[in-house]
């Protein structure tokens, strides 16, 4: 394990150091279909009021009452407070919750000292030279504007400083750009102005319209306002997720800061990135580009489920499980979607395999 | 090295006794049709100040505005600004504010006040020339600034989509620009960055072309003042980077109005391709934002500790180092677009980089009050506490710059925390330093040192109290450009909307100063600030004469850039 993270460290610096020309991108990055590139639904609303879509009007949906019944075999979990959501007088990262927001958030603490050290070391050397060298002190200054060796100092010494940062910095980039096994369940976020569709094409294709809800609604379902939203993005836990993520009408894009996931739903571009959260729970985010004037009440919500209540829920939006009815059984391969390999170097880890593990654990 | 007042002559006596030298037209052609670097820096001042109030005043009205959770005042200015007050028309309305807040600031208060005002001002007197190259273009640079203004302001009243203005953020991505907005208010914002920015490409040329063929006798490259260095670089940044912007917003209108694609998929063009151009001039633009900061930075810090600057070629080809690589670290503003992962290890890498020259300059700063004689004036406090903020904004920087970090923190409160400590504290405070270190010797008349001091201390308390938490709120995922937000978030907002108030407050003793220098100001010498103070502008009166220099300083081959030049005397 420590040899291949050494190796995958060495192999990410050659690649940010040597301009490679030419590598096919490691996120496909198609041309969507005619009827992707759809203009915004309509939508009066007249009233000052947060109006939902109606989801059968806005994509080919399921049966819209099948979700808002609440089917015998799913009833939407409630959030843990604290998880997955913002806390109050909160300064920190959100806790992470998947592999990468781990290792993220361990370079991120790093960060910190870094800052805080130089920081402190600047305003230390400051309050010095204030104090020791001001007029009363030091009536007579000095005329040096020359010093060779302490400018080297100050040169060289940053540079090794951010060439430490570079290492952790460039592994944790090609951690987030492996690519998703072959077998992976693909889901596809779709940011409409002002609210989310996410389609599932491995799963008979459906989408699920997410609307934010009202303050009084929320307040009702015990989730938090501004980010609580009727239909949930649904996904199985602990397995890796082909996560794509487009827009139909102006660039959203799709942040769940719980997961260390962030990615623009661009029109005409299907961005796409591995997405894999550890634990059953709420994950909340928020559009992260500007989109108009809804922009901020286009909140996400991703509630991750064991794989057999991921089944279940699928089953009750009418939507169709690919290949086997019983976890554990290789998928038909003729039922698997076809997917070309998407890693930019051919046979890398990630490329056809699991992730690798964290390499720090 | 020695202090060479008697070996140089410089002629501040014969333009104090000379009629024609300071013969100035009658009001109307001396303000509106002028052609002195100074006076035209002076406009450039006022328009600055005139545009910071209106900037600053959006901010009140956006921090008002999140002070606490739910929407509080955006029915009122939808309705203000002609609209009607149904929740769309609102929400519109911040967007129209955030966007009228950046780009009145970078274009209109920042750039304006830092190029055209000190550069105008400063740049002839301090390299010993008469005026600037092309003075009829240096007018006609500042009255398309001031057109750029007006077809600014005049978008916010006309249709822009959901509502009244431009709500498209002073970035204007497409497509959100382009078929997310209809109606007029978005080519007026794009007609006025077309207007402003082809004022910034005149002046570009015209201080290249006065720093390279105007500079006095002697006065070799490498003994000019770093302030000079650093407008020199900024003009190489603008006149590289603007015509990127004016193409990519041509781009923008003909894809609104005449049917072209360049950024919509569904015609073959790429909203990703406007944001590449975008950024291949904003980033060089947070340079020209900030690097006459630092060269005014490194004038201030040398006059008050009496002591050259330290590493003078290091703090000159820092800035020159910074300017290069500034244009090749552009998408790092982009992480989250669908970047190709050896591209983003790239940005990572190079952006990353810059941190170095930076660095250099912060130390050399440092270095230069090391045996100094420090007097605490208000420009140096100013100057204290740009350097400390500034690293600040600058170690954020670093943490941005990692690609994968970023995912996490791209587009938050972290992001606006950030560049607001670069910008509202790094180039706003050297932008304060440099008005009181040089507004007595524009106006004559010292200043208040006490009223200074509160301005300093009030305003860096606010600006703090402002954008500090943002950080909080930015790792919490507080998204920016949202008028509400979760109840989570309510805490460490109301603490920077209570920020906003220290920093207004501290601006009423900048004002009552201001007017107190005009009317009741003791009048100053030409060298007020003494011994440390030994760039040329300092060998003229103050305020300086109409025309200054008809006889050319002479700067010896024994002169350093730091040498004392001049015979002026301390006033006190």
């Amino acid at each position: 394990m420590k040899t291949l993270g050494f190796h995958r460290i060495v192999a990410s610096l050659a690649l940010a150091f040597s301009l490679v020309i030419g590598t096919p991108a490691a996120m496909a990055q198609a041309n969507l279909d005619q009827s992707d590139l759809a203009g915004p639904v309509p939508q009066e609303t007249p009233a000052f009021a947060l109006e939902s879509v109606d989801p059968a009007e806005a994509a080919d949906v399921a049966d819209p009452e099948a979700v808002a019944a609440g089917s015998d075999s799913y009833t939407p979990m409630a959030p843990t407070e604290g998880k997955g959501m913002p806390v109050a007088k909160g300064w920190d990262i959100q806790p992470q919750y998947s592999e990468d927001g781990e290792f993220a958030y361990g370079l991120h603490i790093g960060l910190i000292w870094v800052m805080a050290l130089i920081c402190a070391f600047v305003l230390a050397l400051m309050l010095y030279v204030m104090f020791r060298f001001r007029k009363s002190a030091n009536p007579v200054p000095s005329k040096t504007s020359h010093n060779t060796l302490v400018e080297v100092i100050w040169t060289v010494v940053p540079a090794l400083i951010l060439l430490g940062i570079a290492i952790p910095s460039i592994t944790l980039i090609a951690r987030q750009y492996e690519t998703p096994p072959k077998d992976a369940i693909t889901i596809k976020a779709i940011g409409y102005q002002w609210y989310w569709g996410y389609a599932y094409p491995d799963n008979g294709d459906f989408e699920i319209i997410s609307n934010m809800l009202d303050e009084d609604e929320a307040a009702a379902r015990g989730e938090p306002h501004q980010l609580a939203v009727d239909n949930r993005m649904v996904v199985p836990v602990g397995v890796p997720i082909r996560l794509q993520v487009t827009a139909a009408d102006v660039i959203h894009s799709f942040a769940v800061p719980s997961l260390w996931f962030k990615m623009d739903g661009v029109p005409g571009r299907l961005n796409e990135r591995i997405f894999q959260v550890d634990e059953p729970g709420v994950y909340y985010g928020q559009c992260s580009e500007l989109c108009g004037a809804r922009h901020g009440y286009m909140p996400i919500a991703v509630e991750a489920l064991p794989m057999d209540q991921y089944n279940a829920w699928v089953l009750a939006q009418g939507g169709t499980i690919a290949g086997a009815d019983e976890a554990g059984v290789e998928a038909d391969p003729a039922m698997v979607p076809v997917q070309d390999p998407e890693s930019s170097v051919p046979g890398a880890a990630g490329a056809g395999a699991p992730p690798v593990e964290n390499p720090t654990t | 090295m020695a202090t060479t007042a008697d070996s140089f002559q410089a002629h501040t006596d014969d333009h104090a006794h000379d009629d024609h030298a300071d013969h100035k037209p009658g009001f109307f052609a001396r303000w509106f049709m002028s052609t002195n670097h100074k006076d035209i820096g002076t406009l450039y001042l006022i328009f600055a100040i005139f545009a910071g109030i209106i900037g600053g005043a959006i901010s009140g009205i956006m921090r008002a505005e999140l002070a606490e959770p739910g929407i509080q005042y955006l029915q009122f200015w939808a309705e203000f600004m002609g609209g009607t007050p149904d929740f769309d028309t609102s929400l519109h309305m911040w967007n129209v504010f955030i966007t009228a807040h950046g780009l009145i600031m970078v274009f209109f208060m920042v750039m304006p006040a830092m190029i055209g005002g000190f550069g105008n001002w400063f740049v002839p007197l301090m390299i010993g020339a008469p005026d600037m190259a092309f003075p009829r273009m240096n007018n006609i640079s500042f009255w398309l600034t001031v057109a750029g203004f007006v077809s600014l302001l005049f978008s916010l009243f006309v249709p822009g989509g959901t509502g009244p203005g431009a709500g498209v953020g002073w970035t204007v991505y497409a497509p959100l620009s382009t078929t997310g907005s209809s109606g007029p208010a978005v080519d007026f914002a794009i007609f006025s960055l077309h207007l402003a920015g082809a004022g910034s490409i005149l002046g570009a040329t015209n201080f290249i072309t006065t720093i390279f063929n105007m500079r006095a006798p002697g006065m070799t490259l490498h003994k000019m003042p770093l302030f000079v260095w650093s407008v020199l670089v900024t003009a190489f940044l603008l006149l590289l980077a603007l015509p990127v912007l004016a193409a990519a917003i041509t781009m923008l209108l003909t894809d609104r109005n005449f049917g072209t694609t360049f950024f919509d998929p569904s015609g073959g063009g790429d909203p990703i391709l406007y944001q590449h151009l975008f950024w291949f001039f904003g980033h060089p633009e947070v340079y020209i934002m900030i690097l006459p900061g630092f060269g005014m930075i490194s004038q201030i810090v040398a006059t008050f500790s009496r002591k050259p600057v330290f590493g003078y070629l290091g703090m000159a080809y820092a800035m020159v180092a910074i300017g290069v690589v500034g244009f090749i670290v552009w998408a790092h503003h982009m992480y989250t677009v669908g970047l190709d992962v050896n591209t983003k290890m790239y940005f990572t890498a190079a952006t990353m980089v810059i941190a170095v020259p930076t660095g250099v300059k912060i130390f050399s700063w440092i270095a230069t009050m090391w045996g100094g004689s420090i007097e605490f004036k208000s420009p140096m406090v100013w100057a204290l506490g740009f350097i400390f903020l500034f690293t600040v904004g600058g170690v954020t920087g670093v943490y941005l710059a990692n690609g994968g970090v970023d995912d996490v923190v791209h587009d938050t409160y972290f992001v606006v925390a950030h560049f607001h400590y670069v910008l509202s504290m790094g180039a706003v405070f050297s932008m304060f330093a440099g008005f009181y270190y040089w507004f007595p010797k524009m106006c004559g008349k010292m200043h208040s040192e006490l009223l200074s001091h509160i301005h300093f201390w009030l305003f860096f308390i606010g600006v703090n109290v402002i954008f500090f938490p943002q950080h909080f709120l930015g790792w919490q995922g507080m998204p920016r450009r949202y008028p509400d937000y979760a109840d989570a978030y309510a805490y460490w907002n109301e603490i920077s909307s209570i920020g906003y108030h220290i920093m207004a407050f501290s601006m009423v003793f900048f004002f009552i100063n201001v007017f107190y220098t005009l009317f009741a100001g003791k009048k100053v010498g030409a060298n007020y600030w003494g011994e440390g103070a030994t760039t040329l502008e300092w060998s003229l009166s103050s305020p300086p004469p109409f025309h200054q220099f008809s006889e050319l300083p002479v700067i010896e081959d024994h002169h350093d850039y730091h040498d004392h030049i001049g015979d002026a005397k301390p006033a006190h």
